[in-house]
């Protein structure tokens, strides 16, 4: 492809050729029974006194967090290949779908166990910045999450890869709901939106050497 | 007609009063004879107040020296030395100098006190506290005419205090009180918790409680008290004055710019434990309003 990179992708290739190899006897079907096992879990310890005095604002933490791992995960795929060459397509749409179904488990969390009183919980939405964003990037994840199967991927040819770059904008707003909702300054939320920054980044010479075609 | 924080019961004559006084202050006061032997006082919960167990009260903290999670005081703050302690009590007083915290302690009536806390966060729970009114200290120190306002400090260690290391807060903690709070009857200077020392993650050996107030002005682990002039430099308020007032006396009708402050989720509840709603004033209303008579509350926050 081109002319002094010949040697390192070829090096590249030969050490991501037996990972490649591997990942491919791996099926993907798993992913979606080993990513219920927190939520179950999660709820489960809640009931059960596992969660320390305050299971609900426990719960909703962690699912959301979880949430931003699994995003930053399906956001690592692409750069992976580019840069690693390593081969994880086939489990990215485990990943998305998984981190959408936290998504939604952590909003259900607040809706139903934390809030409870539905005009509080329009109020919110609309009212506090911090929810209007979480809510925005949630908003964002449903159209990704019902055309995640292959009919749709088909069916939308060319616009399906266009509509799932959505996930760039709701994964920041996600870091970015995180950064709102603290106290004070608190680094873990920051790690999370350089990370996110930092994962776009890296696919900056794509778009531009695409842009430039 | 004071409610809630006082003892329907009137029990001094049947429990003796030192029945009240934890270990330390036992070691510390004379009275102390013998003592370990007589059965705990009983700890009703005047007006419905039923108190958290020891376990929620120990296990769900902000006391951000120590870490920002909820359980990271429970986690570290073992590492705080509270023996020896001493705090300065200076500014416009009478007797500044630096007071021993046992020296404190044999001069004053503890007392148990049940209250609401109610975290500017929008949770609540129920804390028996053994202590002594704040007003009684002063009047030991003997406040000069002319302070307005008692500013507060914690302690800084940053070797035992491992959230000192994050620029979360402009260290050291500090809090403050216009003097007319700070003589009000319900304020408190908590040295224990269910008829024990106060354990570090509630800020031993000293710490304020403002029952009407959000918890955070509840400054912990003191080791300054100053009477001034001119109103206090505020941590949270410095932070970020949008959000923490100066006051910050718990108001359901003004919401933090982030959350409503209408409700309050109950610590303690459960999975399906419901909210509650959030008093004026925490429920303290009756005894607090008039010091903000005239005040507009939504500007003065």
């Amino acid at each position: 492809m081109t002319h002094d990179g010949t040697a390192t992708m070829s090096l590249k290739d030969r050490l991501a050729q037996p990972v490649n190899q591997t990942l491919r006897r791996i099926p993907s079907w798993p992913l979606y029974i080993v990513g219920a096992i927190p939520p179950v879990w999660l709820f489960v310890a809640g009931l059960t006194g596992g969660l320390g005095v305050d299971p609900v604002k426990a719960m909703e933490h962690q699912m959301g967090e979880w949430a931003l791992w699994l995003i930053i995960a399906s956001l690592c795929v692409t750069p992976a290949r580019r840069y690693l060459g390593i081969n994880l397509i086939k489990f990215r749409r485990a990943i998305g779908l998984l981190a959408f179904f936290y998504v939604l488990f952590h909003f259900l969390i607040w809706l139903v166990l934390d809030v409870q009183i539905v005009s509080q919980i329009l109020a919110d939405i609309a009212k506090r910045p911090y929810v209007t964003v979480g809510f925005a990037a949630f908003l964002l994840l449903i159209p990704l999450a019902a055309t995640s199967n292959n009919w749709s991927v088909r069916k939308l040819g060319p616009g399906w890869r266009k509509l799932h770059q959505m996930v760039y904008a709701a994964a920041i707003l996600g870091a970015l709901h995180f950064i709102m909702l603290v106290k004070g300054f608190q680094l873990e939320p920051y790690i999370y939106m350089a990370a996110i920054l930092g994962l776009l980044a890296l696919r900056l010479p794509d778009w531009l050497k695409r842009r430039r075609r | 007609m004071p409610r809630i924080w006082k003892s329907t019961f009137k029990d001094h004559d049947v429990t003796p009063e030192q029945a009240y006084l934890n270990r330390r202050q036992i070691m510390a006061g004379a009275a102390g004879l013998g003592l370990g032997s007589i059965a705990g006082p009983a700890f009703a919960a005047p007006e419905g107040l039923e108190p958290n167990p020891l376990e929620d009260i120990t296990n769900y903290n902000n006391y951000y020296e120590f870490g920002t999670g909820k359980t990271d005081p429970a986690e570290h703050a073992h590492a705080l030395t509270t023996e020896p302690w001493s705090v300065k009590i200076d500014g416009m007083v009478d007797r500044p100098g630096d007071y021993q915290f046992e020296d404190i302690l044999a001069n004053a009536q503890i007392e148990e006190r049940i209250y609401r806390l109610r975290c500017v966060e929008a949770w609540s729970m129920v804390i028996p506290w053994n202590g002594f009114t704040l007003a009684s200290l002063l009047d030991r120190v003997g406040v000069q005419s002319g302070a307005r306002f008692v500013a507060f400090e914690t302690v800084t260690r940053p070797e035992e205090m491992p959230g000192l290391r994050y620029p979360v807060l402009d260290w050291p903690y500090r809090e403050g009180l216009r003097l007319d709070e700070a003589m009000h009857p319900l304020t408190l200077l908590a040295t224990g918790i269910y008829g024990k020392d106060l354990p570090n993650q509630n800020g031993a050996p000293l710490r304020l409680v403002v029952p009407w107030k959000y918890g955070f002005k509840g400054i912990k682990s003191i080791v300054r008290i100053t009477l001034q002039e001119e109103m206090p430099f505020t941590s949270w308020n410095d932070a970020n004055p949008r959000e923490y007032g100066f006051y910050s006396n718990v108001n359901p009708q003004v919401d933090h710019p982030r959350w409503s402050q209408a409700t309050e989720r109950v610590i303690g509840a459960g999975l399906f434990g419901s909210r509650r709603e959030t008093e004026m004033f925490n429920g303290y209303g009756e005894e607090v309003a008039d010091l903000y008579a005239g005040m507009d509350l939504q500007k003065n926050f």
